[in-house]
């Protein structure tokens, strides 16, 4: 199976976006019709129309696939933590704020509590679970420790997802530019001083482990 | 009758474990996400337990009908715990626990709990005092000196209102826990900062043996002083378990309810009248300060004005405690000091601009009011070195014609952190690996990793050599982490322990090695003859000759005996100094650098040391900027129970940090020292201070937004 497919595949099928809507209607049309918005309601409730109660899913997480069952309303979040027993990302605001869940998604950075598990499906999801290689801990899990960037831990989860997530699109990032590119994170304890070190290390360690 | 051990610290210059930056030992597990919280816990046939809290402030409850959530498909348990006739007494405040197979039931079920209330009036706002009625209980005036005739003699006096808002402690790892109750014992798993004495709780609420109850926490998402008791939710999810055939229940609390009721910091309000002499001596303090903790009214220990200027001769105190409808306070990284220090630096740096003394001076000239003159006037001159503030200081307002004008602050603490009762237990097996056993926690200080350092100090052998095993109260009793007293419990119970047991190995070494145990020595994995190197034997060996036996001694702090001791004592020092830009145009307050200098006795690991400081000048940084619980009059309820307006400083709010670690050979010989509490203090003082320094005026109540900001600007102009 192609895994690069899948999310095309679900766009095709059930991926009525308001904002494809209006771009098949053309922006130029001024006026939509009754009949237009009837059918976007049909659209909806086609036979896609998921739950209540549980629905099974299929998740691809850190590269295989994770089968179960969750109500339409479960966030990706709970999925994991609930289900999967995937409990690296963090439940703390519940709320798309803190980034303590953070996750990355088909290669963006994500709050897993922001998204839902059934949209998830056919997407390719990575953990912190999923960061180490071959049983070494990732460059950025191990800055975290050289630079003692943790207290208590909680917020670190999605901290080092945040600084994967980062420093994949900023690899040779400045200190500013850390301190920019991480404000989606919040810690209680106050490690902020060495998640910039941490980051920063981590970049260099990865460029170097890309010309090795 | 055989001689007592030496327990004493090794020399600063002997040591080869203490006082190195490691690592700590939990990092890896922790940054990538191997480490599981009890809040991560999901045991065979685990139930979800969900609350429903009272929507008002101040209500009476007409009727309660659980039955609709009881006869949910899914829900296996449902407890109410108010009745028809109960008076609530704050929003939040817990009325029904329930369980479910699922958290999406569990939460459907409480939305089908029927209540009718007779909603009553209340009180949630105490910053006008005038407006609390009968909710206010003075607590008597304490005088010292002729305050009057100190005014009237004086050739200044200052006055001025400070304001510091309750603040919630926002545990990134909610309130809860897991737990079983089958038959007459309890597999219980909390979030806490007590993992000994907690069992007691829920033993005693469920009448079960406490000796039954199994209490296991390998990690924890922050306390800061508010995870102490099992709380409702923890009996309660007890009895869910007990009324589910013993299903594990798991239940933390959401993050609105978690801000509403798990725990706060007490307010403060005040009038303060300062005098002082011409030449920046202080000579008197007037203060009359209110505050609310809740329903509980007060919590504050009024007793502490002037902050560590305790001895100025003429003090008038009087503290009004105020009762509102809203959660109670709980213990906060020191108590009191915070916002007692807030007020006084405030009202000081305003005296001193009264009589347009730079601030550091009068607080130099002022010292011997203090119990501790040397520390400070040390920690102020390498406090003023690292801030250059001769250099970047002006007087008050005297910050140029740009719209962005900078300026500094300071302020000083003072703690106790002598260490708490504490037993250890340590083993060494006959293939050379050695336990430390102790049921203290790892709050993300570094217990864990210093327990490890200590033992390694003791064996001579590296950390990695040493199984720390703590977090479970199977384990030899030791104290709750709170008022920083952990490290010095731990530390020395965990030396003790380690020489006691050290001295057993030497007992069945020196047979071998035909010389009296007194003259063996653990150094570099081996054990040697003292000033004799060549015999010795190593530590492996020297294991193996315990043949099929381990060795297990225990250790104990008592904190009556410590302080003869040596290995930990109480009272500390610490200065703090902010540089903050303000843009007088929106208000807006950058921080620049914070500055701390922290005294904590002997520092067993400079590395995690430095961290708690940078972690607590960052609270302090958000105590001044951008924290406060808001509530609501018109609801009685909290408007800003989430993390998206309950603000928390991000990674680039904090502007730079730099700790210095007071270590010196003097402070060392005092013994290890608590550090959590000491370093939370001045932060919020230093900014204020700062702010007052930059814009020419004192912005009265922190937090300093843009808006508060912008109001004491306009005072200057109008």
């Amino acid at each position: 199976m192609s895994l690069k497919q899948e999310p095309e595949k679900r766009k095709r099928k059930s991926n009525f976006s308001r904002r494809g809507f209006l771009q098949g209607v053309g922006i130029t049309s001024g006026v939509l019709t009754t009949g237009v918005l009837e059918k976007e309601a049909e659209a909806q409730s086609s036979p896609k129309v998921a739950g209540p109660g549980e629905v099974p899913i299929t998740l691809q997480i850190n590269g295989r696939p994770y089968k179960t069952s969750v109500e339409p309303r479960t966030t990706l979040l709970d999925a994991l933590r609930h289900r999967l027993d995937l409990t690296a990302a963090k439940r703390v605001c519940d709320r798309g704020t803190c980034g303590a869940c953070t996750v990355i998604v088909d290669g963006k950075v994500m709050y897993s509590c922001t998204v839902l598990a059934i949209d998830a499906q056919g997407r390719q999801i990575q953990t912190l679970e999923g960061l180490a290689q071959n049983g070494k801990p990732h460059a950025v899990s191990r800055a975290f420790v050289a630079n003692d960037a943790q207290q208590c831990g909680y917020c670190t989860p999605g901290f080092v997802m945040a600084a994967k997530g980062f420093l994949d699109k900023n690899p040779n990032p400045t200190y500013e530019e850390v301190k920019s590119g991480l404000g989606g994170n919040l810690c209680r304890c106050g490690t902020y001083m060495g998640v910039r070190k941490a980051v920063l290390d981590a970049a260099k360690e990865m460029k170097g482990a890309k010309n090795a | 009758m055989p001689n007592t051990p030496d327990y004493h610290w090794p020399p600063m210059d002997k040591r080869r474990v203490m006082g190195k930056r490691l690592d700590r030992l939990d990092g890896i597990a922790k940054s990538t996400g191997a480490a599981k919280y009890n809040s991560d816990l999901k045991p065979e046939g685990m139930l979800f337990g969900a609350l429903l809290t009272s929507p008002y402030a101040h209500a009476k409850v007409k009727s309660i009908d659980t039955s609709a959530a009881e006869k949910l498909a899914g829900v296996t348990a449902v407890r109410a715990i108010v009745k028809a006739g109960d008076e609530l007494q704050w929003a939040g405040q817990e009325m029904v626990f329930l369980a479910a197979t699922t958290e999406e039931i569990a939460n459907d079920a409480v939305r089908l709990i029927k209540v009718d209330y007779e909603v009553m009036p209340h009180l949630v706002l105490e910053e006008d005092l005038s407006k609390v009625g009968n909710r206010a209980r003075p607590s008597g005036e304490q005088a010292t000196g002729d305050t009057e005739k100190a005014f009237q003699e004086a050739d200044a006096t200052s006055e001025g209102s400070y304001g510091i808002p309750v603040l919630t402690h926002c545990c990134l790892e909610p309130h809860g826990q897991t737990i079983a109750i089958k038959g007459d014992r309890a597999e219980y798993f909390p979030s806490t900062q007590n993992v000994y004495g907690i069992a007691s709780d829920i033993g005693r609420a469920l009448n079960i043996p406490i000796a039954n109850v199994h209490v296991h926490m390998d990690y924890m998402g922050g306390g800061f002083g508010s995870k102490f008791p099992a709380d409702r939710w923890g009996l309660e999810s007890a009895e869910l378990s007990k009324a589910s055939g013993g299903r594990p229940v798991k239940l933390f609390l959401d993050r609105a309810t978690e801000l509403t009721i798990a725990g706060n910091r007490p307010s403060v309000f005040a009038k303060v009248k300062t005098a002082a002499k011409k030449d920046g001596t202080i000579t008197a303090w007037q203060s009359e300060t209110w505050s609310t903790g809740g329903i509980g009214g007060g919590n504050l220990n009024a007793a502490l004005f002037p902050y560590v200027f305790t001895q100025v001769p003429n003090r008038r105190i009087n503290h009004t405690a105020v009762s509102v409808n809203a959660g109670a306070a709980r213990a906060w990284r020191a108590p009191s000091h915070p916002q007692v220090c807030f007020i006084t630096c405030s009202a000081f740096e305003d005296l001193a601009a009264k009589i347009n003394m730079d601030p550091l001076d009068m607080f130099l000239k002022n010292l011997n009011y203090t119990s501790r003159a040397d520390l400070y006037k040390f920690q102020f001159a390498k406090a003023a070195e690292l801030m250059e503030w001769k250099k970047n200081w002006h007087p008050r307002g005297d910050s140029g014609n740009g719209p962005v004008k900078r300026g500094l602050g300071l302020a000083l603490g003072t703690w106790g952190g002598a260490g708490h009762a504490s037993t250890c237990k340590t083993t060494i097996h006959p293939d050379a690996s050695v336990e430390v056993e102790l049921a203290t926690q790892d709050l993300g200080t570094g217990t864990r990793t210093m327990v490890a350092m200590i033992a390694a100090e003791t064996f001579g052998l590296p950390i990695s050599a040493i199984k720390v095993k703590l977090g479970d109260n199977a384990y030899p009793n030791s104290g709750g982490s709170g008022g920083s007293t952990t490290v010095g419990g731990v530390t020395s119970s965990t030396r003790k322990a380690s020489v006691n047991a050290l001295t057993k190995l030497f007992e069945v070494v020196a047979k071998s090695l035909n010389v009296s145990a007194d003259d063996l020595e653990a150094v570099d994995q081996r054990i040697s003859v003292k000033g004799n190197p060549d015999k010795s034997m190593s530590f492996a060996q020297a294991c193996q000759k315990l043949g099929v036996n381990s060795i297990s001694e225990m250790g104990a702090n008592e904190p009556a005996k410590a302080p003869q001791e040596g290995l930990n004592t109480g009272g500390v020092g610490g200065v703090q100094m902010a540089d903050v830009s303000v843009d007088t145009e929106t208000g807006i307050v950058k921080m620049n650098r914070l500055v701390a200098v922290q005294d904590c006795g002997l520092v067993v690991n400079p590395k995690t040391a430095e961290s708690q400081v940078y972690g607590a000048c960052i609270m302090s940084i958000c105590g001044a900027l951008y924290e406060e619980r808001i509530m609501d009059e018109q609801t009685g309820r909290v408007l800003n129970p989430d993390m998206e307006f309950y603000k928390l400083a991000g990674i680039g709010d904090i502007g730079e940090i730099i700790v210095h670690m007071d270590i010196r050979e003097e402070m060392d010989k005092r013994g290890v020292v608590g550090l959590g509490e000491p370093c939370a203090i001045g932060g919020i003082a230093a900014i204020a201070n700062a702010v007052a320094n930059a814009i020419g005026v004192r912005a009265p109540r922190v937090p300093l937004t843009p808006a508060r900001v912008l109001a004491a600007l306009e005072r200057r102009t109008a």
